[in-house]
């Protein structure tokens, strides 16, 4: 009997699954060696089939996708009981990712961008609702949390892979290990590890040069005239979250000359990435007097959203007020 | 009432649902498809300068990341209405045509075609694309994994990842091709061309040659008249990338043909209070609940649409299979939901000659590949075709470009009506009293969503907020008497009280 | 005990200047509020924005950074790195809807004790009248461990 897999999104784009599928012909040795019991992306099995299954008959459920409905924590709760090893998988279940971006605002606003747009015709001024009689029965809708959670929020976690998405190569080194683990010739890291990424900084795998910094303006990507193919984008004045984001990716992004936006997450040993960039950032730029510090950071339009694009429902203050403030 | 439910739809991108009403004699009263997910991307990238829109918006959809990239990129420019140069253009239309065929192909392989390849009946632990590899062979199976492939190298090299690309910003794209990586993609695009037509053949085969399937294909249990979408260019051909929309009626008539910008005087979208998808309909035609036919506002937008809106392919290959499929099924517009199937392929072909007429362009190595906006920040919409439907983003940003509205109509979104008409129907179809309901029947209603190849993530991007409980109190007839909310705190509508 | 609003404040303070100048004020009997918890760091460049979120994040209402004056660091430049993070600092906390008014950055040379008893007073009071920041606790679910040691006792 093949041990069981199981792969789920809760509040995710499904980038991580084709992640997976884009491991190419290694999905096949996941499935020589495991039973893949539950991935909705690409079969069949449904809710009660996981209800169904014994707790811990599971042995391993790559989860991805944030924590945003009852919905997504209910498969939380119920994938953690069924699973012997629960990892959380990509940036939205390790740090919240983009959807985390949602707790900079309230729900409230957020009804009102939803059913008031351009395009949208609502004189009754109807919205959704989580339980609503409809002339043959009633229809449920999950509620809402008002603030996006990542998985290890909710439930104990395993492991951790960063990532939008975890890189195939990555996830083809860690189906390797698995199958190495069921075969007995490899045992799992200690629980609360990171997998299938590195222990140091984007800037350590990108081949751009560096040199001694003292940046005196950032710019917006369109602004740039020219992008030296060969120089740290930092360097060049764009704002890139290589020095504050964990390694695992080749860097790919700088390769192309976009700067890194962050997405495997939190360097090692960083509590929250976005202190870790405001502090790099801070040692490298120049200005001494509060004026031309602010000259220099007015480059950086929207703080929050650089700093913290994937991993604000991971940092410390995981969320901004309008998020949970209740009104006065 | 008897409730059957199907939690969740699988083999599609996204969450849903579907609940099946029986009355006492067991015909189906109403089925209702509920998307049950929200992220709230309308609401969080307000805020957000408008170049990372094409890196934020793109996390909507992990299966078609480009096809938000592009439209937001195409946004992005009108923005600041900036004008890409020739070779940015087609540089992100090359990448566009490389994720379209990768794209198609794993919806036919792996997320539809298990259905016609294991059969709709087959045991859930086979029917899917372990269990298609499995039954096909090695060899062809690696032919898919082998497209998939290509399909995601060439979108990595010229965007810098498989998935969620990261080079297209306002006024072009930051990297451009050398020659060496130009003899590649175009190999790999020859390469594709092959693929899809053997993807065709192998339709001809298992689909078309297998009587009962070309039944459903053909016959009318998944067949809807409804009005049809696609992006044309300037001959009215289709192309994903660039043009305008066109919109033809169930009689094959074009009512006309939108430019971005003017996209809000032909689409509205509808709510429902029991599903967090809204539920677009034609502005000309109107609303008129969830019915078919030329006097309702119901349309779609798929392959299949797009095939229906246009006169033709732009390329030849796929041209001589656009004429073979409409003389094969009778005529324009082809009104039966499993040939969407059918045109997914046709413009899998397109795709990857697409692939190969940009790759092998004189100007697609050039070094001028992105302007810088001069212009002060607005407004702007872009549009382009996303596998799953049209795709439109309109952003509206303060002077420092910082967005202050964002508006999307996805894909998927557009077809909410569609959808939801074809598995009521389906429903209807195959269950009649006393049919014992089994897992496999079931799944030959979710085959007529699986068609659409729905990405309901796309669909669902925006976020309501606080939801109120809301009772509806019907009398016999199912008049509504009182509705009864709780509202959450704030300015909310007065409940609606009808004395009885 | 009064029912007023006690802020409660951590106060980074360097080594060099403005610990000295603290403790100058402590010696010189100069009252300073209890609300201000001091914790020293060799440098206010050593000053990282997570300091600053942790703090805030786990209960206190105000940020107090203390360092030397701007070409006094005792290694050289390092203070003005204090200053960048914390207008980087104010900048994204505006965006959170913290009230930047909560961390605060102030230079002091050893010999300004008084000085920085009185600016320390003054902040207690800024804090006081802008209200508890009272973050809402963060979600700790079990350690993984417990869960597996759990399960293995529950197994037969």
């Amino acid at each position: 009997m093949k041990p069981k897999f199981a792969m789920y999104w809760a509040a995710s784009c499904g980038g991580c699954e084709i992640a997976v599928l884009n491991t190419d012909a290694k999905v096949l040795d996941l499935d020589a060696h495991f039973d893949v019991a539950f991935w909705p992306a690409a079969m069949d099995a449904k809710y009660r089939d996981v209800e169904a299954m014994a707790d811990g008959s599971l042995l391993v459920t790559l989860f991805n996708g944030g924590i945003r409905t009852e919905e997504n924590e209910h498969m939380a709760r119920l994938l953690r009981r069924k699973s012997q090893v629960l990892v959380a998988f990509g940036a939205c279940a390790t740090e919240g990712g983009i959807p985390g971006l949602a707790n900079l605002s309230s729900l409230e606003s957020a009804m009102d961008a939803a059913y008031a747009g351009p395009s949208t015709v609502n004189p009754g001024d109807t919205r959704p609702v989580t339980a609503w009689q409809a002339p043959e029965g009633e229809l449920r809708l999950p509620r809402l949390e008002p603030v996006l959670r990542t998985l290890d929020q909710v439930v104990p976690v395993d492991y951790y892979m960063p990532g939008c998405p975890p890189e195939a190569h990555q996830i083809a080194a860690v189906v390797d290990l698995l199958v190495q683990v069921v075969e007995g010739k490899a045992s799992l890291p200690p629980p609360g590890s990171v997998i299938g990424a590195g222990d140091s900084t984007v800037c350590d795998e990108c081949p751009r040069e560096r040199n001694v910094k003292n940046i005196t303006r950032l710019a917006r990507v369109q602004e740039m005239v020219a992008i030296d193919p060969r120089v740290c984008l930092l360097e060049q004045g764009l704002l890139c979250s290589g020095p504050a984001t964990r390694s695992g990716c080749r860097a790919r992004c700088p390769q192309v000359s976009a700067p890194c936006i962050g997405c495997y997450g939190a360097a090692p040993g960083a509590l929250d990435q976005g202190a870790r960039l405001m502090a790099a950032l801070a040692s490298v730029m120049a200005g001494k007097e509060p004026e031309a510090v602010d000259r220099v950071l007015d480059g950086i339009p929207d703080p929050a959203g650089t700093f913290y694009r994937f991993g604000l429902a991971h940092s410390l203050l995981r969320s901004g007020t309008a998020a949970w403030k209740a009104e006065a | 009432m008897q409730r059957i439910t199907i939690d969740p739809m699988t083999r599609l991108e996204g969450h849903g649902k579907i609940e099946i009403f029986l009355d006492e004699a067991g015909n189906v009263a109403n089925s209702y498809l509920q998307v049950p997910e929200l992220r709230g991307f309308e609401r969080f990238c307000v805020g957000r300068p408008v170049e990372e829109m094409p890196n934020l918006t793109s996390r909507i959809c992990g299966v078609c990341p480009e096809a938000h990239h592009m439209a937001a990129a195409k946004a992005a420019d009108a923005v600041y209405g900036v004008v890409p140069p020739p070779a940015g253009r087609k540089l992100r239309e090359l990448l566009y045509s490389a994720f379209f065929f990768a794209d198609h192909t794993t919806h036919f392989y792996i997320l539809g075609g298990p259905d016609f390849i294991m059969g709709p009946e087959a045991p859930v632990a086979e029917r899917n694309i372990l269990g298609v590899i499995r039954k096909v062979g090695a060899e062809v199976g690696g032919r898919v994994i082998q497209a998939r492939h290509f399909g995601h190298a060439t979108v990595e090299i010229l965007g810098g990842r498989k998935v969620h690309p990261c080079t297209s910003v306002p006024g072009g794209v930051t990297k451009g091709l050398t020659e060496e990586e130009r003899v590649e993609i175009e190999r790999m695009g020859r390469w594709a061309v092959e693929f899809a037509r053997g993807s065709l053949e192998l339709f001809s085969t298992a689909v078309l040659g297998n009587p009962e399937y070309r039944e459903a294909l053909m016959g009318d249990t998944y067949s809807h008249r409804t009005y049809y979408i696609g992006l044309v260019d300037a001959a009215h051909r289709v192309n994903f990338y660039d043009g305008r929309v066109s919109v033809v009626s169930p009689e094959g008539e074009r009512l006309g043909t939108y430019a971005p910008h003017e996209y809000t005087d032909w689409i509205a979208e509808r709510v429902e209070p029991w599903s967090y998808l809204k539920f677009p309909y034609l502005k000309k035609v109107g609303w008129k609940g969830f019915v078919d036919g030329p006097d309702s506002g119901v349309y779609m937008a798929t392959p299949l649409s797009r095939l229906n809106a246009a006169d033709g392919m732009a390329t030849p290959l796929a041209q001589a299979e656009y004429e073979r499929f409409y003389e094969a099924m009778g005529g324009k517009p082809v009104h039966q939901r499993l040939a969407i199937h059918w045109a997914r392929l046709i413009e899998l072909l397109y795709a990857a000659e697409r692939w190969v007429e940009l790759a092998t362009d004189p100007e697609i190595t050039s070094p001028d590949i992105r302007v810088v906006p001069s212009a002060r920040p607005t407004e702007g919409v872009g549009i382009v075709e996303a596998p799953r439907g049209t795709l439109t983003h309109h952003y509206r940003t303060d002077d420092r470009g910082l967005l202050t509205m964002v508006n999307l109509v996805v894909g998927t979104t557009n077809n909410g009506a569609a959808m939801s008409l074809s598995i009521n129907k389906a429903a209807r179809t195959l269950i009649q009293p006393r049919t014992p309901v089994d897992e496999g029947l079931l799944n030959r209603i979710e085959m007529a969503y699986r068609a659409y190849d729905p990405c309901l993530g796309c669909a669902t991007h925006a976020l309501p907020g606080r939801v109120a409980l809301q009772v509806s109190i019907r009398d016999a007839r199912g008049e509504v008497l009182q509705v009864l909310r709780s509202a959450p705190p704030g300015p909310s509508p007065a409940p609606a009280c009808r004395a009885p | 005990m009064s029912d007023r609003f006690e802020p409660v404040i951590i106060g980074f303070t360097c080594n060099w200047c403005s610990y000295r100048a603290a403790d100058a004020a402590g010696m010189g009997r100069m009252k300073y509020p209890p609300n201000i918890r001091l914790i020293r760091l060799m440098c206010s460049g050593r000053i990282d924005p997570t300091f600053v979120l942790k703090a805030l994040a786990e209960g206190a209402d105000g940020v107090l950074i203390s360092g030397c004056h701007p070409g006094d660091c005792h290694y050289l430049e390092q203070n003005y790195k204090a200053l960048r993070r914390h207008r980087l600092l104010q900048r994204t906390l505006a965006q959170l809807g913290i009230e930047p008014e909560r961390v605060r950055l102030t230079w002091a040379s050893a010999a300004e004790g008084a000085q920085l008893a009185e600016t320390m007073t003054a902040f207690v009071e800024e804090v006081r009248a802008l209200g508890p920041l009272a973050w809402p606790a963060r979600p700790r679910p079990a350690a993984v461990a417990e869960l597996h040691e759990a399960a293995a006792e529950a197994t037969p």
